[in-house]
This record gives structure tokens, sequence and C-alpha cells, in this order.
């Protein structure tokens, strides 16, 4: 697998995200500087959290419109492999490669605490080294969570099984208390509807070492080192 | 332009220049000062910027150890972790800005620390705070914690580097003061530290980040006194924070870095852009000529003194090679920085200021850099009221005691707070906030990982400032030790009231000699550390509060405990019960008295106590620990049983003390161990000759009391977590 690892000015957990990549191909993720356009012979193109340009418009809002997001949306286009995380997610959706947006989460608090991961679909690259149903745990840290889109587009990625990852309780039910940021239907991440592209809030990237709150993450990626083999 | 004799005098004391030091000032510039060279002086000669009145007892702070890299003088201190890495921290006060206006003034709290780190060259890995607030009865209190803790997350989380850490406390004494200490680390190559000394006459000075503009402009001087009634009307005087800009300008220096351009570099913090120049020249013995009109500005029209004593953030002020200058700018101008060359360095020995063409300011650097030194006199401070122990003669029941302890504000879960802090970034956090008593952080693609900790208990230091200042210390050892870290240097925020007061200097005296008395007991030297004086509003000064932020570490981040209890595990207290209750949080909140003197501190035991504790989870004897601290013995076994969501059943007591005084007191020197061969513990502390006791066993759903009443942990959960959501949401 070639991934690339997306560098947009305020972008924070990159390090993470190469940690988790360099672990599972035992070989450093390409980083690209979001002036780059030449993504060429990359599999993967990775979006990581942070606050690219300060999040000080709307979340996502600046980033959305760097030189490198035309080039990640022709990769989209050739059927490339894209995966957001966090900021990253909030980005793919104000660039139009997922629907929906989001929100301030529900407290109106920024939140940074472990949630319980429900997996809604396994036949995707990003989740075939997890069970249906699985619960994993996974750290949350963002401001900005909440998942939000008409009943119609809710509706679609439902019906299309395009819901990559619902928040759950722990025992995998959905109930208000495992939905920590008030997203639409529990929704944690979704695909777009050629599954290539997977957009989520929390932080799998932090959860591949069993002495830094252990690995339930690291499947994800093991996933995408198997799927992606070149 | 000079100002005339009645004015400039006039001005002299409103920037806070006593008549004295004003003299001294003319004498030195032998002509009347311009307005610039008036706020020059003002700002290096203010408390916060000149330590005048604390210099004199820092010294016997003992600093040196040989892993010690950096002491105190330079902009953090750095001690060798080994894999030929340094860590280097520091802590920094802005408790003066967060009272004014909240949000900013913790944010930019956080911002200006970070810069100290990655100053040196260290990329930052980690944040940790210590806070205090007034009374939570008071509504000015909720606006306070709420601001200071989303301007801790909206900077931290933003910047990218994780809040880890922290303490906080709340006592009327920080009415109308509160206290925001915060304290950075960064990991950098141990033979590659950056200082700020400025070398080569003709080298260029370098402005880098964001541009100046008015705000903060004289933020040190207001640092420097008390507030009146009318606090609220210095808000111009606060900063703003763009922690966008900063995460840049970490990444920018840090590159610059890895190169060989940099000779001298120095963020510009208090006093901005004056104390940054005076101090780089002056350690470098040289002269700086500054050409204000080449400073990056957001603003137009501003004079050569806004310019000077701007407190813009997220500045730098750099010394470059001149062969590598167009190095240094190819990187600042691809993060989409300023960089702009504002000057030159001299031989001069003088700071000569321009601006329009003309000399705003033009002084010897040796005499400026001089500031006065004060002896201020000292009164002992008064004693506690006395405490009997035997007048408490119908102490409420353990349980219904303990249910009030662990919810009171003092010690109830302060998950609320941590949940709005990042701190799993970096994907370094063994131990996050609240699973052990320090927080442990590997050092990336290294098997070692640091301890860090914040501490100190204020109503220990306002009983006996001595006592109270060797237990800060103690206690930070203590954190440390607790999961598995060798203590190594730690950093000081000596927060006190005003030194004008003899009582102040008095608690502020002999709050040092306590702390020298245990860094030399504890082999823990100070390596960098900060000093804020005049915490007083309307006369009244806070609690006496030198904070203490401890670094330790652990060769191998996998034998790190924390402090979750499992079911199966036996407890044993290390350390003798004498049932101490004076100045404890079970008197205050049971009884309603801060009476007594504090615990004393035994540092010969507290070293042999942790010794053997370390040495006892580094062989693997220990699955969990937790040092005895605020609310004693039951109150730190309930904290672990909730950690490790299992109940515990406890064993009788020594029959040689009340139960009240046993379970609630605070005496000092002291670890709860989780262990699952408790007779094999007991016999290895016999050996070393180390006071230890059997408490009881981990298993089930409730902390069952000696005499069979057991409190459910869901209703334990319950009071412990109530507090802070019931009161900010």
């Amino acid at each position: 697998m070639r991934a690339g690892i997306t560098i947009f000015p305020g972008i924070n957990r990159e390090r993470d995200m190469a940690i988790a990549f360099r672990k599972v191909t035992g070989k450093p993720p390409r980083m690209l500087w979001h002036q780059e356009t030449d993504l060429s012979g990359l599999d993967l193109i990775v979006i990581p959290g942070g606050f690219s340009f300060g999040d000080y418009l709307r979340a996502g809002a600046m980033a959305a419109h760097s030189p490198i997001m035309g080039a990640i949306r022709r990769h989209a286009e050739r059927g490339g492999y894209v995966l957001g995380a966090c900021n990253g997610f909030q980005i793919l959706t104000e660039a139009g490669l997922l629907p929906g947006a989001l929100l301030r989460n529900a407290s109106l608090r920024f939140l940074s605490m472990d949630c319980h991961l429900r997996v809604e679909r396994t036949d995707t690259v990003f989740t075939g080294h997890y069970q249906r149903g699985q619960v994993f745990r996974a750290p949350l840290a963002h401001g900005d969570g909440n998942y939000s889109a008409d009943e119609a587009t809710l509706d679609r990625l439902e019906g299309e099984g395009l819901v990559a990852f619902r928040y759950a309780t722990e025992d995998g039910h959905l109930a208000p208390e495992g939905n920590l940021n008030g997203s639409a239907r529990a929704i944690a991440g979704i695909f777009s509807g050629n599954l290539r592209i997977l957009g989520l809030m929390p932080h799998a990237e932090d959860r591949v070492d069993p002495l830094v709150g252990g690995t339930d993450g690291l499947p994800l990626f093991e996933g995408l080192a198997a799927a992606l083999a070149a | 332009m000079r100002i005339e004799r009645a004015t400039s005098q006039v001005l002299a004391t409103e920037f806070g220049l006593t008549p004295d030091e004003y003299a001294r000032a003319l004498a030195i510039l032998g002509h009347e000062p311009t307005i610039t060279e008036l706020g020059i002086f003002a700002a290096m000669w203010s408390e916060h910027c000149s330590y005048k009145s604390s210099r004199i007892w820092l010294r016997e702070l003992p600093i040196e150890a040989s892993w010690v890299i950096q002491g105190p003088g330079e902009n953090a201190g750095v001690v060798a972790i080994g894999a030929g890495l340094a860590a280097v921290f520091k802590m920094e006060s802005h408790n003066h800005p967060s009272f004014i206006e909240p949000y900013q003034g913790a944010a930019t709290g956080v911002g200006g620390i970070l810069r100290d780190i990655f100053t040196m060259g260290a990329r930052p890995i980690a944040s940790l705070n210590a806070l205090r607030f007034g009374d939570p009865v008071d509504p000015a209190t909720r606006r306070i914690v709420d601001g200071v803790v989303r301007g801790i997350g909206g900077y931290g989380n933003c910047v990218g580097v994780p809040t880890v850490g922290g303490e906080i406390n709340f006592h009327p004494a920080y009415n109308g003061n509160p206290l925001v200490n915060a304290m950075t680390v960064g990991i950098a190559p141990a033979g590659r530290i950056f200082r700020s000394a400025a070398a080569g006459i003709g080298n260029p000075v370098v402005y880098v980040g964001a541009r100046t503009g008015r705000d903060g402009i004289h933020g040190a001087t207001m640092a420097s006194a008390a507030f009146d009634a009318d606090a609220a009307e210095k808000k111009p005087t606060v900063q703003v924070g763009d922690p966008f800009t900063e995460k840049l300008l970490i990444e920018a220096c840090l590159e610059l870095m890895e190169t060989d351009a940099i000779i001298a570099i120095q963020d510009m913090g208090a006093a901005g852009l004056t104390s940054s120049a005076v101090e780089m020249a002056g350690k470098g013995g040289l002269g700086i000529a500054l050409d204000l009109d080449l400073v990056p500005l957001r603003e137009s029209g501003m004079s050569a003194y806004e310019i000077m004593l701007s407190e813009s953030q997220e500045r730098m002020l750099m010394v470059l090679d001149p062969a590598r200058e167009e190095v240094g700018r190819a990187i600042f101008e691809k993060w989409e920085l300023d960089f702009a060359v504002i000057g030159q360095l001299t031989d001069t020995g003088r700071i000569v200021v321009r601006r329009q063409g003309r000399v705003e300011a033009d002084i010897p650097l040796r005499p400026l850099a001089a500031a006065p030194l004060y002896h201020r006199p000292l009164a002992a401070p008064p004693a506690p009221p006395p405490f009997d122990p035997a007048s408490i003669v119908d102490p409420p029941a353990l349980a219904p005691a303990l249910l009030h302890l662990v919810g009171c504000p003092d010690l109830c879960s302060r998950a609320w707070v941590w949940d709005q802090y990042d701190s799993t970034l970096g994907g370094q956090t063994v131990r996050r906030p609240g699973t052990a008593d320090a927080a442990v952080i590997r050092v990336e693609g290294q098997a070692l990982a640091l301890a860090l900790t914040t501490d100190c208990t204020p109503r220990y230091c306002a009983a006996d400032a001595e006592t109270g200042g060797a237990q800060a210390i103690a206690e930070a050892w203590r954190n440390l030790t607790a999961v598995g870290a060798r203590p190594l240097a730690l950093t000081d925020n000596l927060n006190f009231g005003s030194p004008e007061n003899p009582v102040v200097m008095g608690q502020f005296a002999a709050a040092i000699r306590g702390m020298a008395a245990a860094c030399r007991a504890l082999d823990f030297p100070v390596v960098s550390g900060n000093v804020s004086l005049y915490n007083e509003t309307a006369g009244t000064a806070i609690l006496p509060t030198p904070v203490i932020g401890g670094l330790g570490i652990l060769d191998d981040a996998r034998q790190a405990v924390g402090l979750a209890l499992s079911p199966g595990l036996e407890l044993v207290l290390i350390g003798l019960t004498a049932g101490w209750l004076g100045q404890s949080l079970w008197l205050r909140e049971m009884k309603g008295k801060e009476a007594g003197p504090p615990p004393p501190v035994d540092l010969l035991a507290e070293r042999r106590h942790g010794d053997f504790v370390r040495r006892e989870i580094i062989g693997g004897a220990v699955r969990a620990c937790h040092d005895v601290s605020d609310g004693g013995l039951l109150v730190a076994i309930a904290e672990m049983a909730l950690a490790g969501s299992v109940g515990v059943r406890l064993a009788e007591p020594p029959a040689d003390l009340a139960p009240h005084a046993f379970w609630f007191g605070e005496d000092q020197a002291r670890y709860v161990l989780g262990v699952a061969d408790a007779e094999a513990l007991l016999a290895a502390a016999s050996a070393a000759r180390i006071p230890a006791l059997r408490l009881g066993i981990a298993g089930g759903g409730d902390l069952t009391l000696p005499g069979g009443i057991a409190i459910s942990l869901a209703a334990l959960r319950e009071a412990h977590e109530r507090f802070f959501p019931a009161w900010l949401d």
C-alpha cells in the first residue's frame, strides 16, 4: 500500500497517522504539503485531524479549497481511496466528497474521551478486519463532530449501507448516552457511494499500541494494508 | 522626543517605577527620558521581568545535578533523559490576565509557555496546568472556571499539544485573583539546545511570527501590581491568542532549527520586543540597533513606545547567521509567517531604537539589565488557629463523611475538565488524566516515558509556609514515584501576595527554605521557574501557592502503573499513620475548621518510602499505586476503587487510633499499593525496615468499611462525579 498523508497548515494528528501506517506497512507514508497536486503512485490519501487553517471559518472550509483538494477529487474520481479522520472528515464534507456536515457538539463543548464505535459494514477495504456489529473503543477529540444531514440524505446513507460506524454503548446498543456529540442517527463515520472514501470523527490512529490505550484501531489499518497490498 | 521632568515623573509612577527607580533610570540616561525609554525601564524593572523582590531568595534553591543540562536563567530548564535526548520544561503563570478575561488569559498562558519550550529547540509533547479558583458559591468563580477551562482547551487542542494533567483547588482567598499556571514539556536532542545569548557583531536581528498590534501593552507592569476594584477596566492590557499561528510558528522554528542558521533565539513574552531584545543582546555582552519601521505591524500609526511594549502573541526574535538568512526566509514564507530583519547586533553595549529615522530610545544595556534588587522586610506569618484533636468528640460516621469528601469541590472528579482537553493527541499518552498519580507520556520512537505532575497544597502553606513548601515538592516527587518513575527535576511557579507586605515576604522566604530542604533530600533540583507576586485584590492576598511541576522518567514505559484496582488485588499501606487532622480536608469539610499546623514532612521517610515503592513497581510486584494526600487514606482507596470499577473490603484498622483520624488523617510519605502477593510485599518492606500495613482486598461492587457497612460503587461514583457538571453545564 502506498499511502500519502495530507498536511494543511494547522493539521496536528499527522504524526499519529504516520505511526499507525508505519506500524502496518513497515514504511513511512509520504507526507503531502497542501500545495502539491501530483498524487500519482498513491493508493490511499489520508487527511488527518487538527485545525486546518485554524478552523477559523467553518471547520475544514478553508482546506477544502486548497490546491491539493482538486488533486484528491481527481484521485477519487479515478476510484482512488481516501480516508479522512476528524478534521479530515470535516474537510471531505466541506469539499463535497462526502454528504452532510459536522456541526458543534450538542453539549457545545469540546469533547475528549473514549467512545464506543459499532461497525456497520465489513465488506470494504477500511472495515474488512472488523466483524459486523463489533464494538471497539477509540478516543474522540473534537468540538464539531455532530453529524448532520437532511432526512433524505440520512435515509439514503442508511438505505445504501453507507454508514460505516455508529456511536454505541459498550454492549453495542444505540442510546443517547453512547452518542456523545449528538450526531444524527448516531453516525460516527460514512462511506462514499463507491465505498472508497471513508470519513470518521474518532481517532482509530491513536489506538494501535497496547501500551497507549489498546489496539482497537489497528484492524482499520491492517485491513487497509491487506486490501491494498501491492 | 524627551519628555519634561514634571510629566516624566508622573508617567514613571503610572508605569510602576518608584521614585528611587526613576532617579536611577535618570542617572543611567543622564537626561530626561523619552516615553519609549521610560516604558523600557518600567517593563524591564517590573517585578514580573526583573524578579527584584524574589531573586535573593531564589538563590537558595538547589539547581544542580549531573543530569541537568540547563538550569534557571534560560527560557526553560533542560535535563538529560537518555537515548541522547533531553526534556525541556517550564511552568509560568498567567494569573492577572485570567481574572480580567478568563478565556484569553488562560489561552495565552498556554501559548506563552509553549514558546518557551520550542524556543530552545524542543518539540512540545505535553502540557499541564495548576489552577486555583475562588469560592464556588461566588457566581464570578463559575464564569472564571468555565472561561479558563475553555481557554486552555481552545488553545492547546488547536495548537496540537496534548494537555495531560493538572490540578484544581478552590478557596475564597482566590476570589478576584485566580491562579492559572501552565507547564509544557518538550523533547530535543541533548546536544542541540538553542539559547538566547546573541553573538556576532553585525548579525541580523530577525523578527518572525505574528504581526505586532496594540494588545497587551504594558502587560508585565499589570502583572506586577495588585488589583483594585477597577480591575475589569484593565481589559485592554490582556493579549489575544491565535493557536493556529502558534502551530505554524512551532513547525517553522523547528524546521529552521534543523539547519545551522540560528545563532540565538528568544520568544517575545512579557514586555515583548523590549525584553527579548534587551535579554539577547545583554546576555551576549553586545549592543543592538532596531529600526521599528521594519517591524511587521497589524495596525497603522503605532508609536515606538507601543511597538516596544506590545505583548502581541506568537512572535519570536532570532539572531541568524547572515549566510543563512535566505534559508530562514524561505521556511517562514512557506509557513506563511512574517519574517523581517529589524536590526543588527552592534558593539556599542546599548539598545538603540529608531522610528521614522528618529532615535526613540538609546540606553546602555548593562545597567538596564542590572535591575534593582530588593531585600524586602520580612515578618513572621501568623500561626494558624490552634487545633486539639481531642476536641473532636462526635466525629460523623465514616460512610457519610467519605461520600461528602469525595464529592466536595477540592476532591471530586475532574473528568468534566479533562474531557475538554485533548489528552491523546500524539499517540504517546500511556496514562491519561485521572488514571494515575502522574501523567505518563512515552517519547516517540523510544522505550522510555516521562512522568509529569503539578502539585501544591496551599492550605498547608498558609498554615506553615516552610512545611508547605517542603510538602509541595515531596508530593510532586511522590506522584512521580507512584507511577514508577525516577524523579529528575522540577519547575516551580511561586504565586504569592504583595512583596511589599512583610508577612507575604516572610511566607515567601519560609516556603523557599522548605522547598530547598526538600530538593536536597530528594535529589530533585529546580531547573526553571516563575515568580508571580502581587496576587491580591483590595488588600487581601491569596494563599501562598508555590506550585511544583515535577518531571520523572521511566526507562521502560511498560513498567508504569496507574491507580486502578482489579479484583483480587490486596491493598497494602506504605508509611506511618499518626492520624494527623490539622489542616486536613476532613477537618475543613466536616467540622468547618481550617486549623492547626499541617502534617509534618519527614524528608528522610519520604525518600526511603518512595525509593522502596519505586523499586517494587519496577520489580513488577505492584499492579496499582496511589499516594495518600488530600482527604487521607479512605479517599485514596475510594479513588483507586472508582478508577478500577471494583469494590474493596477493608480490614480493621489498628485499635490505637480513632477511626476518623486513621482513615482521614493526612500524614505524609504514604502510598497505597495494590499487589497480587501481599505476603511477599510485607516481607520485602520488613526487610527494608519500611512500615507497611495490610488494608484489605479488592473485589465485588461495594466499598465495605470495617464493621461491614457497604457503600456501593454506584453511590460513590455518583457522589464523586456530581459537582462539576451540576455546577457548570
